[in-house]
């Protein structure tokens, strides 16, 4: 082969910015595109639902009828099971995060336990509502409740609050946890006054996002049975229930319920177009919930990045 | 083995740096550098870490440009054409054509043996198999590991060894028949038999190729070089050849470095 | 053995004693908090454990009971799925293509477009585009999968329609090509995430021989990262198979064996969200069956992973 020309390499060159240009277009272009499909979501529900956007809407039961309908029942259902979801999988979560990160030996349990996160990741959220389905509602007895979608989406979110808890764990320089331990602290003083509170921050971090991530599921909720149709609140603890008795401190946990995301299903399956207006709707009510919790959490997880600095 | 008559002999200028400075953002990392480049020998630069002597050979197939905020001040003239390297209408990518450049520690491409020794060839848009064939194993040859790899071409190379990898690398960038090489401490991963038999292959090397090698070894800078220069915080302190730069250097500071008091 | 020690040695110092043998209590009682602090912890890691036996002893129980009914033969390759039929059929190939002609849609555009925007964000973007479009991307993986349902039911099939007026109300193509734009951020972050841990002396090699952004990217950073990429494109096809809302919404539920993405058809997610809506009595060959149906989701989900796994073993970064 002769050496190639002056001419002859400017070409190849030429050739080649040709096509680091027309990659950079299709990548700003790929990019753009996935921005606008959120950006045409959001416009859509907004612009959609806007005449919706009424206190009625917010504290109105769900309707035959569609303008009267609202999503009271639907949001202070989903807050209820989130209280379940987060109260059993951020002590759960966080706790399984500290032992595997500060007790655990290697050994054969230790390796399965971490094999066994790793693929939890990968299980379909549906499959969640099965084995809720089989366990909590028909083994345990909790029934179609908000305990049981609670303790279903807690199971779901456990392998996200575990990972980031070891992440936050794993970022303390040992140096922290060796000079906690050489003043004569005990494991557990050196996790409670030390690890736990400078891991605190990674840790809500990846509480906010799998209660992000909670809040809006709902495959597994219907799988348990969720009624789609609700028009009563859960009992408020100690409130004057039927037939002259009061409500217990715990009724609600056993109470039917519906949730956000249910309520826009039910919404988006129904033939008159009407209700896709209260789809849209509650859709951007929910959007707005899990893009802002998201935010939060990414926002805290930059400022993180660029505060500490050991 | 060179004859005393060679020796006399001017060589002729391959490239030359004038007024050369540079900047990484608002940090001077080169100042005023004026040194010439001769054909078809070897040039070592030394100096203490930090000395910037990296920096220099990295202005030379304008590696700079990849980072943002870096800057050029100055020429380096290349010739026979007299090209400025550095001139904003030359595209880097040309200059690195025409230079080569072996790294710091061994990198491999995660491809076979073959592919990383054809990869320049290909990049300049080479398909026939015939004048790959032939170049890979030219170039092999040159770099002294055809015989180790010659069965095993289709292997991924970074399961050579060490010193493998680099003789690689150093196959990688002869394969496209540059004008000037480029070592930035080659063998400073490398155990002490691979090194010597790099140096040896540089040795070789010059009968074909210009030279330009950065080494934290003074030792290897002796065994090896032609001429030597001496840099010290961003400077060029002393350039010349190097058996009167290890013998009677010019300069304290030199001098400090070489016997050991600095550095 | 020590308070033995001390009691000898000191024998008529009382409040000796009283001391040691206090620091001794509370050393104790400290070991024995640590210990049970210890096994708390242990206790809550073995949930997930606990979380994963459940969902097979779950599955497989109701599944056997499914199975003493259903022939497996017979749910392998009839063609037919009318499980709450008077003439029930259980072919769970149905389903199953219903599942896979989805999920190819979906990859079909999640794929090239993680990767293009994963090259891109790593290779190309400056640092300032890379810092606001990683977030915002990170945002678009965290819409719930209703809101996506709705959008492709009531904004893109329309949109669709105009292009291809014979295109039913409900389709895999707008249900796949919505979970493909769903799939997106997953596989570019993560894309890019392992494209970034290429180390940058890689490249400096390649630039140095005169190779372009994209020769660059194509022939040595992604065969240096293709074992992360091949991570994210597994995780993206647990995504695609596994994903139900969209489907329930968007692809119609009757049951249906075609790989035609331009006909409506069931798949197993959507299917079992069926038969949760209406009203099975617990046991009934009914209820069964979603449990059989979830199994089978979960043997796809489990050979991805398994490939992924080998996969990962088999291109095994090596810089």
């Amino acid at each position: 082969m002769k050496p190639l020309t002056t001419e002859e390499i400017r070409a190849v060159i030429a050739k080649g910015k040709f096509y680091d240009n027309l990659f950079k277009a299709v990548g700003v272009f790929c990019l753009a595109f996935a921005l606008l499909v959120i950006v045409a979501l959001i416009a859509d529900m907004v612009i959609k639902g806007s005449e919706r956007f009424t206190l009625d809407f917010f504290f109105n039961f769900a309707s035959r009828r569609a303008t009267e309908a609202g999503i009271l029942s639907a949001w202070v259902g989903s807050l209820l099971v989130m209280l379940v979801t987060a109260m059993a999988a951020v002590p759960l979560g966080v706790a399984a995060g500290l032992y595997l990160e500060e007790y655990a030996k290697r050994n054969l349990l230790t390796n399965i336990i971490e094999v066994n996160i790793t693929n939890l990741a990968a299980v379909p959220s549906i499959v969640y509502g099965l084995l809720a389905l089989g366990i909590f509602v028909y083994q345990f007895g909790f029934g179609q409740s908000i305990l049981s979608a609670g303790l279903t989406l807690a199971l779901l979110i456990l392998p996200i609050i575990i990972v980031s808890t070891r992440e936050a764990i794993r970022a303390i320089p040992a140096m922290i946890r060796e000079g906690s331990m050489a003043v004569g602290a005990t494991r557990w003083q050196t996790c409670r006054f030390h690890i736990i509170p400078y891991a605190m921050p990674g840790i809500l971090t990846g509480v906010i996002i799998g209660l992000a991530r909670a809040i809006g599921e709902t495959a597994p909720i219907i799988t348990i049975g969720a009624l789609t149709f609700i028009a009563f609140l859960p009992p408020v603890p100690f409130s004057a229930a039927d037939a002259g008795t009061t409500a217990g401190l715990f009724d609600w946990l056993l109470s039917p319920f519906t949730v956000m995301p249910i309520q826009i299903f039910n919404w988006t399956s129904r033939p008159d177009p009407a209700f896709e207006v209260n789809a849209a709707a509650a859709g951007f009510v929910l959007m707005v919930m899990v893009l802002s919790m998201n935010a939060v959490a990414i926002y805290l997880r930059y400022q993180m990045r660029k505060k500490i600095k050991w | 083995m060179e004859s005393p008559m060679q020796i006399q002999e001017t060589p002729t200028l391959k490239a030359e740096a004038r007024n050369l400075n540079f900047f990484y953002g608002e940090n001077k990392a080169l100042r005023n550098i004026n040194m010439p480049i001769y054909d078809k020998k070897v040039t070592a630069l030394i100096g203490p870490s930090g000395c910037g002597k990296s920096t220099y050979l990295r202005s030379f197939n304008r590696m700079h440009d990849l980072y943002p905020g870096n800057r050029y001040e100055g020429e380096i003239r290349f010739f026979p054409d007299n090209t400025n390297l550095l001139g904003a209408d030359v595209d880097p990518i040309e200059v690195r054509m025409r230079i080569g450049m072996v790294f710091q520690k061994p990198n491999p491409f995660p491809k076979t043996i073959f592919e990383n020794v054809a990869y320049g060839l290909r990049v300049r848009g080479e398909t026939n198999k015939r004048v790959l064939e032939d170049k890979v194993e030219h170039a092999l040859k040159g770099a002294a590991i055809w015989e180790e790899v010659k069965d095993r071409l289709p292997e991924q190379a970074p399961n050579l060894s060490g010193g493998q990898q680099q003789r690689l690398c150093i196959a990688r960038a002869l394969a496209t028949d540059p004008e000037l090489l480029l070592f930035d401490e080659p063998t400073s991963a490398l155990d002490p038999i691979a090194t010597g038999a790099i140096e040896e292959l540089i040795h070789e090397l010059k009968k074909r190729v210009t030279i330009l090698i950065v080494t934290h070894n003074m030792q290897q800078a002796a065994r090896v070089s032609d001429y030597t220069a001496y840099m010290y915080l961003g400077e060029m302190i002393e350039f010349g050849k190097t058996d009167e730069i290890f013998i009677k250097p010019q300069d304290k500071r030199t001098e400090d470095y070489i016997t050991g008091r600095m550095g | 053995m020590l308070l033995v020690n001390t009691h000898i040695m000191s024998p008529n110092n009382a409040s000796d004693l009283h001391q040691v043998s206090d620091r001794l209590a509370y050393n104790a009682m400290r070991n024995w908090k640590e210990r049970l602090i210890e096994a708390v912890l242990l206790a809550a890691a073995t949930v997930s454990v606990l979380t994963t036996l459940g969902i097979v002893y779950v599955l497989v129980s109701e599944s056997i009971s499914f199975f003493a009914s259903v022939s497996i033969v017979d749910f392998l390759t009839d063609t037919q799925w009318t499980p709450l039929f008077d003439d029930a059929h259980f072919g769970i190939m149905v389903l199953i293509s219903g599942t896979l002609t989805s999920s190819f849609v979906a990859l079909a555009v999640a794929i090239p477009m993680g990767t293009i925007i994963a090259i891109y964000l790593s290779e190309f973007a400056d640092s300032r585009v890379r810092e606001i479009a990683k977030p915002i991307l990170e945002l678009l993986g965290g819409i719930p999968t209703i809101v996506f349902g709705y959008f492709a039911l009531l904004v893109v099939t329309p949109i669709l329609q105009f292009f291809i007026p014979s295109l039913p109300g409900f389709s895999l193509l707008s249900a796949g090509l919505v979970m493909g734009i769903m799939i997106v951020p997953y596989i570019a972050s993560l894309s890019e995430d392992a494209m970034r841990a290429v180390p940058m002396s890689m490249r400096e090699g390649s630039y140095a021989m005169g190779a372009t952004k994209l020769y660059t990217a194509i022939h040595v950073v992604v065969p240096a990262a293709i074992s992360g990429l091949a991570a994210s494109y597994i995780l993206g096809i647990s995504r695609a198979v596994g994903e139900t809302m969209i489907l329930a919404v968007a692809a119609g539920m009757q049951p249906n064996l075609t790989f035609n993405p331009m006909e409506p058809a069931a798949t197993i997610t959507s299917f079992i969200v069926q038969v949760a809506l209406g009203d099975l009595p617990h046991g009934s060959i009914g209820y069964q069956t979603i449990f059989a149906a979830g199994l089978t989701l979960l043997m796809i989900t489990l050979v991805f992973n398994i490939l992924g796994l080998w996969l990962r073993a088999k291109f095994r970064e090596n810089y």
